[in-house]
Parts: structure tokens; sequence; C-alpha cells
């Protein structure tokens, strides 16, 4: 069984990003770059079914500008076998990633695809359903158990108000949540092996597929400033505060 | 131009997020419908039909619908889409998880978690766990749009009498299936939509220091949240997190107790009216955006506090 583990490289997520001053763009310069969390989960879960005998490769794949190969030996570091780099320039949007990564796919035929649920910067959570629409593949979301039971995935995903348990058709679609598992740190031997293991790069016109651009980003703003307010003495100020002063308890 | 949002709904009763989904798409400037999809969903119709201002009601009833498995729910969506310029649902995880699934199938993006509507064609919504507030344009000529709820205040949800058409398209794509659920039932107010939320983190120490936030919470009618910390410390259940991937809220009042403040927190609670810390770290960030801070320690101050109100 093949598993196919799409990851993005992503600010790292300790970085406090700021709009530029003109409001044009975000601040990307010297930024740390990393791969993104819960894609990161996605590539631990990909080799913990490898380890555990049900899955026999685990293929990486990113879709980005050249910088994007350091995540892929990143992912190959953490276990994965062989990586994939679809090379697009700029920010392609979900919908465009969900179609390159449909042309990968095809020419892969995965038995399960995991994808995080979203990715830190444009907070979007779309590319791995758009791919099962796509693909016409089911798919578990938010997911924070997955097991493999023959043809079948049985996932629990985590929904408002609780848990939900599915049962999917493969070859199917994953996004990871946060309790899906704990990603292990790669060992400095393994990164250096990292180094050795195959990559190929691919461009969207090898899958005959033209980048289009459905939204425009007019511009970016800090979010509105919440000033700090006044630290109050005792819980018996608190109160008054919240009752008299807020009024947000009577 | 016409606006269809999608319901958020159990069947049996339609959910506050519709309300909030319906302001934001009579925001749009077109004539809003509502489409409820479920199994054994008539109740839930009867209900949106009850809103103001809706035209109409779409209803697909089928058992193929009961538990909105998104393969199937997202065909049927994407075949009423035909006859709408917008389709608008709610940003719940049901929302999250069968609206990209639809845009993908109309070939348009989405426009995830819209928190204002600037024009027709223009919105702008939180990226960088909303450190960032970006305005953005869509060209594409049907939109599939998902909402912020904390960001729109809901319609009223009586008041309206809307027509009820049964939908009698049947989409089973055959390669899901529900298997159970474990839904945690609570006298309490739904998080995301408490007028009062009190959420612990690591400082809560362990699981049954929560107890100290019921009785607060049982007084003040008000849900209880977590941090991402006390989440992954198995001191309570998943669905409490607020937060960046978590859950999103904009209560009247927050009180956020041995909570440091990581941006991740920040970015699913700033938007709250008035926002109370209580933490023994007199430096923790959570106090930059608070506008009552009590530094103290919160094993003595939470019964006080629950004493005193």
């Amino acid at each position: 069984m093949k598993a196919l583990v799409a990851v993005k490289r992503v600010v790292d997520y300790n970085v406090k990003v700021r709009a530029k001053a003109d409001g044009s763009d975000v601040e990307l310069n010297n930024v740390k770059m990393a791969i993104n969390p819960f894609c990161e989960i996605a590539v631990e879960e990909a080799v913990r079914l490898k380890e555990a005998g049900t899955v026999t490769e685990v293929v990486v794949v990113s879709v980005g500008d050249k910088s994007c190969q350091e995540q892929i030996r990143t992912a190959l570091a953490l276990g994965a076998d062989r990586g994939i780099h679809v090379e697009v320039d700029g920010r392609p949007e979900p919908l465009e990633i969900a179609k390159l990564l449909k042309g990968v796919v095809e020419k892969e035929q995965p038995n399960l695809v995991i994808l995080g649920k979203q990715s830190i910067d444009g907070d979007n959570n779309q590319t791995g359903q758009m791919l099962g629409a796509l693909t016409g593949m089911p798919q578990g979301t938010f997911a924070s158990e997955v097991k493999i039971d023959g043809d079948k995935l049985n996932v629990i995903r985590e929904i408002d108000g609780g848990l939900q348990t599915l049962q999917l058709t493969l070859p199917a679609i994953v996004t990871t949540d946060l309790r899906l598992n704990e990603p292990r740190y790669a060992s400095l031997p393994n990164i250096m092996k990292a180094k050795k293991k195959p990559l190929d790069v691919l461009s969207p016109a090898d899958m005959g597929i033209e980048i289009k651009t459905h939204i425009t980003q007019l511009s970016v703003a800090p979010p509105p400033e919440r000033s700090a307010g006044i630290k109050v003495e005792d819980v018996a100020q608190l109160v008054d505060k919240l009752k008299n002063e807020a009024k947000v308890i009577s | 131009m016409s606006t269809l949002v999608i319901a958020e709904h159990d069947n049996a009763s339609l959910k506050p997020a519709t309300l909030n989904a319906v302001a934001a798409a009579q925001q749009l400037g077109a004539d809003v419908d509502v489409l409820v999809v479920g199994g054994d969903c008539a109740a839930a119709a009867q209900a949106a039909a009850a809103i103001p201002g809706v035209g109409k009601v779409l209803c697909a009833d089928n058992a193929a619908y009961a538990h909105q498995l998104a393969e199937n729910v997202s065909l049927l969506i994407a075949e009423v889409a035909a006859g709408y310029d917008n389709i608008v649902a709610p940003a719940t995880t049901s929302g999250k998880n069968t609206m990209p699934r639809v845009a993908a199938l109309l070939d348009v993006a989405q426009i995830s978690d819209i928190i204002s509507v600037e024009s027709a064609d223009t919105f702008t919504r939180p990226i960088y766990a909303g450190n960032v507030i970006a305005t953005v344009q869509s060209s594409d000529a049907k939109k599939v749009i998902t909402v912020r709820t904390t960001a729109f205040d809901g319609v009223p949800a009586e008041g309206g009498s809307a027509a009820v058409e049964a939908l009698s398209a049947v989409h089973d794509a055959g390669i899901s299936s529900f298997v159970g659920e474990e839904v945690a039932v609570s006298n309490r107010p739904e998080l995301t939509a408490a007028s009062v939320v009190i959420s612990g983190g690591r400082g809560m120490q362990n699981g049954d220091n929560f107890k100290l936030l019921e009785g607060i919470a049982d007084k003040l009618g008000a849900a209880i949240g977590a941090s991402r910390a006390a989440v992954d410390a198995g001191f309570v259940p998943n669905d409490y997190q607020v937060g960046q991937t978590g859950k999103i809220v904009a209560p009247d009042l927050y009180i956020a107790v041995g909570i440091s403040g990581a941006i991740q927190h920040l970015a699913g609670m700033k938007d709250s009216k008035v926002i109370v810390a209580i933490n023994k770290d007199e430096d923790a960030p959570i106090f930059q955006v608070a506008d009552y801070g009590l530094v103290a320690d919160l094993f003595a101050a939470l019964p006080e506090f629950e004493a005193a109100i």
C-alpha cells in the first residue's frame, strides 16, 4: 500500500507575522520557514503506518518554488521514502494546488493521501477536501485516529461538540488534526540519509495543468489593536469592575 | 443575483450558526434562500422557514444526507448551486468539511472564514492566526464562501414564513459511511455561541481542577473552554480548545484562567468584548489583551471569585 503525503513550506509557527507598513503584503523577508505543523503530523502518520507494516512506501510531495525542497528533505529525514517537487512560482491557491496534487495522484496511484487540515499561513482549510472532490475519493478530515482495515479506512474526526467515526473506502484522503500523533524529531543520521533519497521535480505543464488566479489579495492590515487594560488589585475589585464598569455580570 | 445559505442543523433543530451565515449572506445584497440537507430534517427546515427575510427554504431530506457526509452532501449542493451566484455556509467543522468539495466541483475558489463583506466580490479574512487581516477580491462568477460566525451578529430566528420546497435529488457516492458519534452532552451553552466563556490553561495543573471553573460557569451561564496546552495535557477533551485551529469565540465576557496567551490562543478569543485574565505570572502575554488582569494564584482567586458573583 502506497501513501502520498503533501507538505507545505510556511512561516515557522513561532514567528509573529506582520503586515508591511504599506499594506501590500505580509513581511516575509528573513523570516524563519518550516514545514507546516499539520503537514508534519501527516508525515508522521504515514511513517507510523509504514512502521506498522500497513504501508509499504511513503511518497512526499510539495507544491512551491525551489525552496520547498528543504521541507521535502525534512519529510524524507522523518522517514518518507522519496520526494516529488511540483515547481510553481508565487503562491498558488488551494484549488490550483489540489489540481496539481490530482496530477500527482494519477501518476502515483496511492491508496491513501494524507494532508494537514490547514496551513498556518493562509488558514484556508481547503486543499484536502478539494483534492477529494477532484479525484472522487472520500475524505476523513480533522482526523484524530486512523485505522486501516482491508480496503476500508476507519477514521475518528474532531467535530464541533465531540468526535465522529466514519468508514471510508480506499483510496481515501485524510487531513490531520493536532491530536493524531506527536511527530518525532529527525536524527542526524536520518538527516544525512535523506539527502540521498530520490527527489523528482515536475512542472504543472508536465501534468497539463495551467495555474489560474481566482482570488486577488488587495491589501493586508494589522487587526484592530487591543490595548491592555488595567490590573486589578484583588478579586473584590475585579467583581466590582465587571459589575459596574464593564456591566457584563449582574 | 441570488444567494444560497447552507443551514447548520442536527435534523431536529437549526443551529445558531445558520443565523450568522444568513446575516453575512444578506450583506451580499442579493435574495437569500436557505438549503437544509439532512435526513428526517423537516423540523430543521421549518425552523429555517421562520427566519425573517429568507425567500424560500429548499429541503433535501434523505437518509444519504442524514450524517452530513461530505461526499454526498457536496454533490447535492453543487447541483443546487447552478441556480445561485453565491453559496454561503458557516465556518463550522461541518461547513469546513463540505464547502471546499463544493467549490472544487464547481471549479471555483472558496473564500474561507470571512469576517466582513466589503462589496459583492470583496471580503476581509484573517490569515496567519489573525495577526494579519487580508482584503481579498474574488473573480469567480460563482462564489463559495464560509463565514466566521463570531464576526456577524445573527439575524432573528423568528418572524418569517418562507415556503419550504422539497428537493428530490439523491446523491449517494457510496464511498463513505457513518459509524458513530460521541458528542458531549452538556447543560452549558455551546462554546461558540455562549455570551460568557471561562477557559483554563496549563496553570490548572490537572483535569480535576477544572471543577473550580464549573461553579463559576454555572453561576454565569458560561461555557467552559481551554487552551491547547490544557487539551494536549489531557485535562479536558479536544472540543474545548479555543484558538487558531480550535474554536473561535467572541463572547461578551471571556475569562482566561492560568493561560499564558500564546498567539494561537489569542487568535481564538481576542475579539471578545471584555477579557479577564487571572494568572500568577505578571509578565504573561495574556495581560496585553486583557481589559482586567488579576495577578494571583488561581487556586485562591477562583473560589473567592465564585463566592463574590
